[in-house]
């Protein structure tokens, strides 16, 4: 961003996300999915700045309570990362390191994170990695195994907590369909799971909640069955992003997605809705789970 | 008519990626290429926009056929097709602003007097803002980038485009967006449509017939039987 001005790239994002559960966060590209992740993982550069907290963990005997956003980086880097939470990263190929093989990563990282030295091929077959694949380098597998690796690698350290940050960006349907299947396995098997998407088919298919995100807010929380089925979204924005997709009306939302750097007054997304009205010059309040001042009413 | 008949085509000498490959695409008609990653699909798009020279196997484009690809067609064929890429990011020169991006294929033919109405045209057509146009790609995101390759692709009035895996990278209302401004385009001028793609739901919405990349390799195959067995008969008689 140009200047040296204070943008807000997430704005009063409250969520919670129950064990066991898989929350979808959908949104725009630039909406501030992705800051969020990062700052969840202290991964944010270093100008960032953060107000809020972010409590990992139920305080219970077994799980201490950890605020991620005041955490410091050796508490976040040497209990928190790859043990607390566990991250599926966007870009599996940038992920990787190129010039070694998936083994010795898994083995590096079976090391580190439990101070085992063998056990390879039984973490590669949790994300369904093939073995024979082991010792190949990341450039000598596919968009899918490539995406497999990354996720054995996430779940080494056996973190309750997921974070996928838009793990099926690039790949085509069939594996959008497996990959997003192998992280419901995830959360089967009890993992929590936070996935970061702009894919709604994706989101659809594996959430049991989610939560739309626009212009750094989050507008609405819904079940995912009542969001993707009866009675559907009550956020004229989600409404719009359902809309837009190829098996229902196809039409887009008119307009772009206001720059987080220069927001309108008052609710973000007023100058492209269909229902905005005087009400719309203050910014909504997420209640209740929607943020917006005329939400859809049951059947409106 | 554009028309694709036997195309082996491939980057390395003797390891096609794509096989007698056949496809035709008739003037006015939107085609969608359905296939998985890695299957070739792209490859054959590029070779179909003379973007990529094929090893074997004829193109025939309003009934001329093509003699030369890239640099080597002549610019009446070039200039007849408008290509958009999967990656906007790696098709933008990062060193040009929106409004000299869209323009680019202006200047390149001479045409650079066109250059302001034609980029206000577009630049409507696609969203995008006077604020946008004098910004370079990495000051816009992935969606606005794409709206200004679009915009490129159709500076020239093409009679055919090629839109290669156009949306994979972009959020459903992009995509929605997007693809009304090329089926505008092409209400408006009759241009015909090659779009590539994995995602059935989208190519069904978006065009007039789909065809499965195994259907375009077994055209040819069928064919090859019919030849074989035409020739058995001969011999036999």
């Amino acid at each position: 961003m140009r200047g040296d001005r204070a943008i807000a790239a997430v704005t009063d994002a409250t969520f919670r996300l129950h064990r066991g559960e898989c929350l979808a966060l959908i949104g725009e590209s630039g909406c501030g999915k992705s800051v969020l992740a990062s700052a969840l993982l202290g991964l944010l550069p270093g100008n960032a700045r953060t107000e809020g907290h972010a409590w990992l963990g139920s305080g219970e005997a077994d799980e201490a309570r950890l605020d991620l956003l005041a955490a410091d980086e050796r508490t976040l880097s040497r209990t928190v990362r790859g043990r607390r939470i566990g991250l599926i990263p966007q870009s599996p190929a940038a992920h990787l390191t190129p010039v070694r093989t998936v083994r010795s990563q898994l083995r590096e990282t079976l090391r580190e994170l439990t101070g085992r030295r063998d056990g390879e091929e039984a973490a590669a077959e949790r994300a369904a990695f093939p073995a024979d694949h082991l010792d190949r380098h990341p450039h000598q597998l596919s968009g899918g195994l490539a995406q497999r690796a990354a996720t054995a690698l996430a779940l080494v350290g056996d973190a309750p907590l997921l974070l996928a940050d838009e793990p099926t960006t690039g790949l085509d349907r069939e594996l959008v369909d497996r990959t997003v299947d192998e992280l419901r396995r995830q959360v089967d098997r009890g993992h929590t799971l936070l996935m970061i998407t702009h894919d709604l088919a994706a989101a659809g298919r594996i959430a049991d909640r989610v939560a739309v995100m626009y212009a750094g807010r989050i507008v609405e929380i819904a079940d995912a069955e009542a969001f993707f089925g009866e009675p559907g979204p009550r956020h004229p924005y989600a409404r719009g992003l359902l809309d837009a997709l190829p098996e229902r009306a196809f039409t887009p939302i008119p307009g772009m997605p206001p720059e987080l750097g220069d927001l309108p007054a008052g609710c973000a997304f007023a100058p492209r809705c269909p229902r905005a009205a005087d009400a719309c010059a203050t910014v909504p309040p997420l209640a209740d789970g929607v943020a917006c001042h005329h939400p859809r009413s049951d059947r409106a | 008519m554009l028309e694709l008949r036997g195309i082996t085509a491939g980057y390395e000498p003797r390891r096609p990626v794509v096989r007698d490959a056949s496809l035709t695409v008739a003037a006015g008609e939107s085609v969608g290429l359905l296939g998985p990653s890695g299957c070739g699909k792209s490859t054959l798009a590029r070779v179909a926009a003379l973007l990529h020279r094929p090893d074997a196997g004829t193109v025939t484009l309003d009934g001329e056929p093509v003699r030369g690809w890239r640099h080597r067609a002549p610019r009446e064929q070039r200039t007849a097709f408008g290509v958009v890429f999967q990656q906007p990011r790696m098709s933008a020169d990062p060193r040009l602003r929106l409004h000299d991006l869209i323009a680019e294929p202006l200047r390149a033919t001479g045409r650079r007097a066109e250059a302001p109405d034609r980029v206000r045209e577009l630049a409507a057509a696609t969203g995008l803002t006077a604020d946008l146009l004098t910004r370079r790609p990495h000051e816009v995101s992935d969606g606005q980038l794409q709206r200004a390759c679009l915009a490129r692709a159709l500076v020239l009035r093409p009679r055919w485009l090629v839109c290669d895996e156009m949306t994979a990278m972009l959020d459903a209302s992009t995509t929605a967006a997007l693809v009304a401004v090329v089926e505008d385009y092409r209400r408006e001028t009759g241009a015909g449509l090659l779009a590539v793609g994995h995602d059935p739901v989208l190519l069904d919405r978006w065009c007039d017939r789909t065809v499965r990349w195994r259907e375009v390799q077994e055209v040819q195959e069928a064919q090859q039987v019919q030849q074989v067995q035409a020739s058995q008969k001969e011999a036999l008689r």
